[in-house]
């Protein structure tokens, strides 16, 4: 209901109100003003008040929130495959469930699932929404997206989580604009607020620049895309008994419009940067492309995967692929090397939430090394070498 | 082909001292720091050009924000599109990416006909890549995210998605909404013709009047997620400075990540 | 005097800036050390209709001043002096066209120019007329409609990538300077051919080659003013090409500026970076100085320039201070960068051996100091 509001610390007690009001619904108690039953939400007092006290709240539609119950996540698949996600999501997801009291639910969409869905039984949920068929064998948007809004429409989730994949991605933001729902992207930090029965969503923006805590309060389901990676995987081993429900899909026919042609397997000598748990980077100060054969030496004999600046991407040095930072990749390995960078805001939000990070440039003044945790100001020409002989030595012995 | 491209404008991160925060409505205070094109919107923009230079047609870009992005309207105006449209009205501050997207179907539904959108994977500030998909949700297409190669013949358009391991080549019938990663093209830059016509150039300003909306569904209101807060995250600690002979730092080094078990 | 720069002049230095660091700077080391032709870059400028900016827009540019296009041309030398000298060797021809061409040559040499779809050259030096350019050897022998050419030119900058050139020829070698003639030479003409490529000291990009002229036929619509008028083609040319030059010296001096200063504050010495110490620091003012003297010379000799008041004196003084003051900075700044900037792992070296090459060009040191003499006594 919208109300008239006084806002107490801002008021003067000068009774200008009082004056203003036409049908005298305004009276002073203990020096502040107390606006009464009569009030007809005019806003004569709000215009009058000359210390901004006086506000009308907004009407605050509550739907009744209190039959949406459980915490859902979304079991990715690909290729008949659970993708590693998925058991981050079981993880963080009990822990929510836990908090609300409630049940966690596993939902799978795919086809010849049902020995995948079996071995999810061993994680700690109480259900999984099996959907096997066919149609459901590969991602499709359509498909999936009126597959799980029916089942919401349905059972009425509380929460449900996905990964932030480019699976979740695509999906998820269909979901909830369809149900209506807020949806916080690429979350690392999720909590329930107990006593709103809110998930408190914390993510990162502006490029990792700043974090934003968010909440849903007045929708449901709650939604969220989860970072990979980031939070600890659901151990199975679980001797509580969940159970499988087969839901059969509403869509009988193929209407989606979008139709996959063929996949494309590009050679990439560099492995998933993003999966990669020591990255060595290379930047302008290698001086010239042929030096980033010093990189990809290093690279090979951490068994880690090599990456690049903009700058050098941009200057033709190297694949597109290789690019940490806005507007390439964002890694969180646990070694980050990074030769001849001078660690510009753009590079560094890509990799500064590295475990470990190396930092090798000859300019003392580059930005890379208040984020290092090992800086070392040398000539990265005459640094690498060194360091790839002393480690080819170690590794024969 | 008629093309609508949806763009925004960022902050500069390069120019980005200090962010600053609106203590009201916690979104970020975007008058003041300097703007420019979400990258990967120029991106779309850029493809939107080459596909109207093969096939003829038109383009029209399209920005929801304050009265400073029409700064990045001239901007693609320079590169080449033919008209810009600002949507900017006070009462569309503070919208989550539902009410956004919400915003420019509806503004989208005034400038029809048209055979493709594009957009930019996601903006660099807010990060979500949720807009284009939420857009496509409004105006009931079919979506194709992550596209890093576009083909239109006749009425149908082939375009490569880049996931996360393998490239997923896809057919659609028009029209359809497509997001563009940054490997798609390289943007042009505007040439000093585009430039001078652009300045003269005029860009319509659309506000919450002009367009068939439903007032509850934008701005905050229309918001379902609200940020309670803002904050700086804590920078990484910052670590020391290795000095010495070449040879003796490299030993170090090779001791503190053996010290760390990364490697045996 | 106003010294603000308008707000279109503000729009189009920001793009050529952004675009000259992020493609021209980075590329520069590279090609230099390949001795490649930087076609990406001409492209660029073409694409950027950079070409076109003070041709008239009936001619297909942009008909905008001189100065803005030395503020141009500026930010491109900065950031690689072999693109700047090429698109200042553009003007040469350009320039030319438009002062001495009929209507008919206007509108058939100059839109392919300001596209960039062509690219200009100005070709009088050869081996026996250097700064006696009144001792030009080669002939043009007036036939029935057209002329013969028979000769060579040497260093012509642009030789061969370019598609227009506007050759300077004489018609009665006995005549001296009053026998020059000039014309307008197309790439592919029969009888017109290249020659030798000159390996230089610095500047490997930058095209500089030998044409050779053997019994080629230009047809007459090609004589450019009258015949016997070509010196005078020749020396308002060079006028207006040595603010060009000039300011592809500026160029290289500014670049070499900003390496030896953010070099002398990383660089630590007895306990405390280099640029704490009197020494760098007053040769650090006496660079950062110099520049800004040269740098003003030329803007306001091309601002006399568009003007249309007498411009040649400041031109010569521009383009004689600009190219010493580079020769003294980038010497300077391998100074300060000691026995590193004696490598080639810093550009600084590349400057020092660019800049020597902007004494020489365009009428050497002692010719400007020669034609600044002729005028001040006459003043």
């Amino acid at each position: 209901m919208r109300k008239i509001k006084i806002i107490v610390e801002k008021c003067n007690g000068c009774e200008k109100c009082l004056s203003s009001c036409l049908f005298s619904a305004i009276k002073m108690e203990n020096k502040i003003p107390r606006i009464l039953d009569n009030c007809n939400l005019c806003g004569a007092c709000i215009d009058a008040c000359p210390f901004e006290a006086i506000v009308l709240e907004k009407e605050e539609i509550r739907v009744d929130l209190s039959s949406y119950r459980g915490v859902w996540i979304f079991a990715e698949q690909r290729e008949r495959q659970v993708m590693p996600v998925t058991y981050e999501l079981l993880g963080v997801g009990r822990a929510l469930a836990n908090d609300l009291g409630e049940e966690l639910s596993g939902v799978l969409l795919g086809s010849h699932m049902k020995g995948k869905a079996e071995e999810l039984l061993n994680y700690d949920l109480e259900k999984i929404y099996l959907i096997d068929d066919p149609l459901f064998e590969s991602y499709r948007t359509h498909l999936y997206t009126q597959a799980i809004v029916d089942l919401v429409n349905h059972k009425r989730p509380e929460v449900i989580l996905m990964g932030a994949t480019s699976l979740g991605r695509d999906l998820a933001p269909r979901v909830a604009t369809r149900l209506q729902t807020g949806l916080t992207a690429d979350c690392t930090g999720l909590e329930i607020d107990k006593k709103e029965r809110n998930l408190i969503q914390t993510r990162p923006a502006l490029g990792g620049n700043i974090m934003a805590r968010i909440i849903s309060p007045y929708h449901r389901p709650q939604m969220a895309t989860v970072r990979p990676k980031v939070m600890k995987r659901a151990r199975p081993g679980h001797s509580k008994k969940a159970e499988i429900i087969e839901i059969k899909p509403k869509i009988s026919q193929n209407n989606e419009a979008v139709k996959i042609i063929s996949l494309i397997r590009e050679e990439k000598e560099a492995v998933d940067l993003q999966g990669a748990e020591i990255i060595v980077s290379g930047g302008r100060g290698l001086g010239k492309p042929e030096n980033f054969s010093l990189i990809r030496k290093l690279a090979d004999l951490l068994g880690g995967a090599v990456g690049a600046s903009r700058a050098v991407v941009d200057a033709d040095w190297i694949q597109p692929y290789h690019q940490v930072g806005q507007t390439g990749k964002t890694v969180q390995p646990k070694l980050y090397i990074a030769c001849g960078i001078s660690g510009a805001i753009q590079h560094q939000v890509g990799m500064r939430t590295s475990e470990v990070i190396v930092a090798i440039n000859k300019d003392p003044e580059a930005p890379i090394f208040n984020i290092a945790t090992y800086g070392i100001v040398e000539d990265l020409h005459k640094f690498l070498p060194v360091l790839i002989e002393k480690l080819e030595k170690r590794r024969k012995s | 082909m008629n093309i609508i491209v949806c763009i925004k404008q960022v902050p500069d991160t390069e120019q980005l001292q200090k962010v600053k925060v609106d203590p009201q409505t916690n979104t970020l205070v975007r008058e003041g720091v300097p703007g420019i094109i979400n990258p990967f919107d120029e991106n779309a923009i850029e493809e939107a050009l080459r596909l109207k230079e093969k096939k003829g047609g038109k383009v029209t870009v399209l920005s929801m924000g304050p009265s400073q992005a029409a700064e990045s309207l001239r901007k693609a105006l320079a590169m080449g599109v033919d008209e810009a449209v600002l949507l900017s009205d006070r009462l569309f501050a503070g919208s989550d990416t539902l009410a956004t997207s919400y915003t420019l179907a509806m503004a989208i539904k005034r400038i029809e006909p048209f055979d493709l959108i594009l957009l930019g994977k996601q903006a660099i500030d807010g990060d979500t890549a949720q807009v284009g998909p939420g857009l496509a949700e409004w105006l009931n297409l079919p979506q194709i995210t992550y596209a890093r190669k576009i083909e239109v013949n006749e009425d149908k358009i082939r375009v490569e998605r880049a996931l996360e391991d393998v490239f997923e080549v896809v057919e659609s019938p028009l029209p359809v909404v497509v997001t563009v990663t940054k490997d798609i093209n390289e943007p042009r830059y505007p040439s000093l013709r585009g430039l001078i016509r652009a300045k003269a150039e005029q860009i319509s300003i659309w506000t919450a009047e002009d367009l068939p909306l439903d007032k509850r569904r934008i701005g905050l209101e229309g918001s379902p997620t609200q940020v309670v807060k803002v904050f700086i995250p804590k920078p990484p600690r910052k670590g020391d400075i290795l000095s010495g002979e070449i040879s003796q730092v490299v030993d170090k080094l090779i001791l503190e990540i053996e010290k760390r078990s990364i490697i045996q | 005097m106003d010294f603000s720069l308008s707000d279109d002049q503000k729009m189009i230095l920001e793009l050529v800036e952004e675009v000259s660091q992020a493609e021209f700077a980075l590329r520069a080391d590279e090609i230099s050390k390949k001795g490649e032709f930087p076609g990406e870059n001409i492209k660029k400028l073409a694409e950027l209709d950079l070409f076109g900016v003070t041709i008239p827009k009936e001619y297909g540019g942009l008909g905008m001043d001189y100065l803005t296009w030395t503020l141009i041309s500026e930010k491109i030398s900065k950031a690689c002096a072999t693109t700047g000298l090429i698109f200042g060797a553009n003007l040469l021809c350009t320039y030319p066209l438009l002062v001495f061409g009929t209507e008919d040559q206007k509108r058939k040499f100059l839109p392919p120019l300001a596209r960039g779809k062509a690219l200009g050259a100005f070709a009088l030096t050869e081996p026996e007329a250097g700064s006696d350019a009144g001792n030009v050897q080669t002939i043009a022998k007036k036939e029935e409609d057209h002329y013969t050419l028979n000769g060579s030119k040497i260093f012509i900058t642009n030789g061969e990538v370019a598609h227009t050139y506007i050759v300077i020829t004489t018609m009665d070698r006995s005549l001296g300077p009053r026998g020059l003639t000039a014309f307008i030479l197309e790439k592919g003409t029969s009888g017109f051919s290249f020659g030798q490529h000159f390996e230089k000291m610095g500047l490997s990009a930058l095209p500089n080659v030998e044409l050779i002229f053997h019994d080629c036929r230009v047809p007459k619509e090609n004589l450019l003013s009258k015949e016997k008028r070509g010196f005078r083609v020749a020396m308002q040319t060079f006028a207006a090409g040595r603010i060009g030059v000039g300011i592809g010296a500026l160029g290289v001096a500014e670049a070499a500026f900003e390496e030896a200063k953010k070099y002398s504050k990383q660089r630590v010495q007895f306990g405390r970076s280099i640029s704490s110490f009197q020494a760098i620091q007053h040769t650090l003012a006496d660079m950062a100085t110099e520049i800004e003297g040269a740098k003003y010379l030329l803007y306001r000799a091309a601002w006399l320039l568009d003007q249309g008041k007498p411009f040649e004196k400041l031109a010569s003084m521009g383009k004689l201070y600009a190219s010493e003051v580079a020769m003294k900075v980038t010497t300077k700044a391998v100074q300060i960068l000691g026995g590193y900037g004696y490598t080639k792992d810093y550009p600084v070296e590349r400057y020092m051996r660019e800049a020597k090459l902007f004494e020489i060009i365009e009428g050497t040191s002692e010719i400007q100091r020669g034609v600044i003499a002729n005028k001040i006594l006459k003043e």
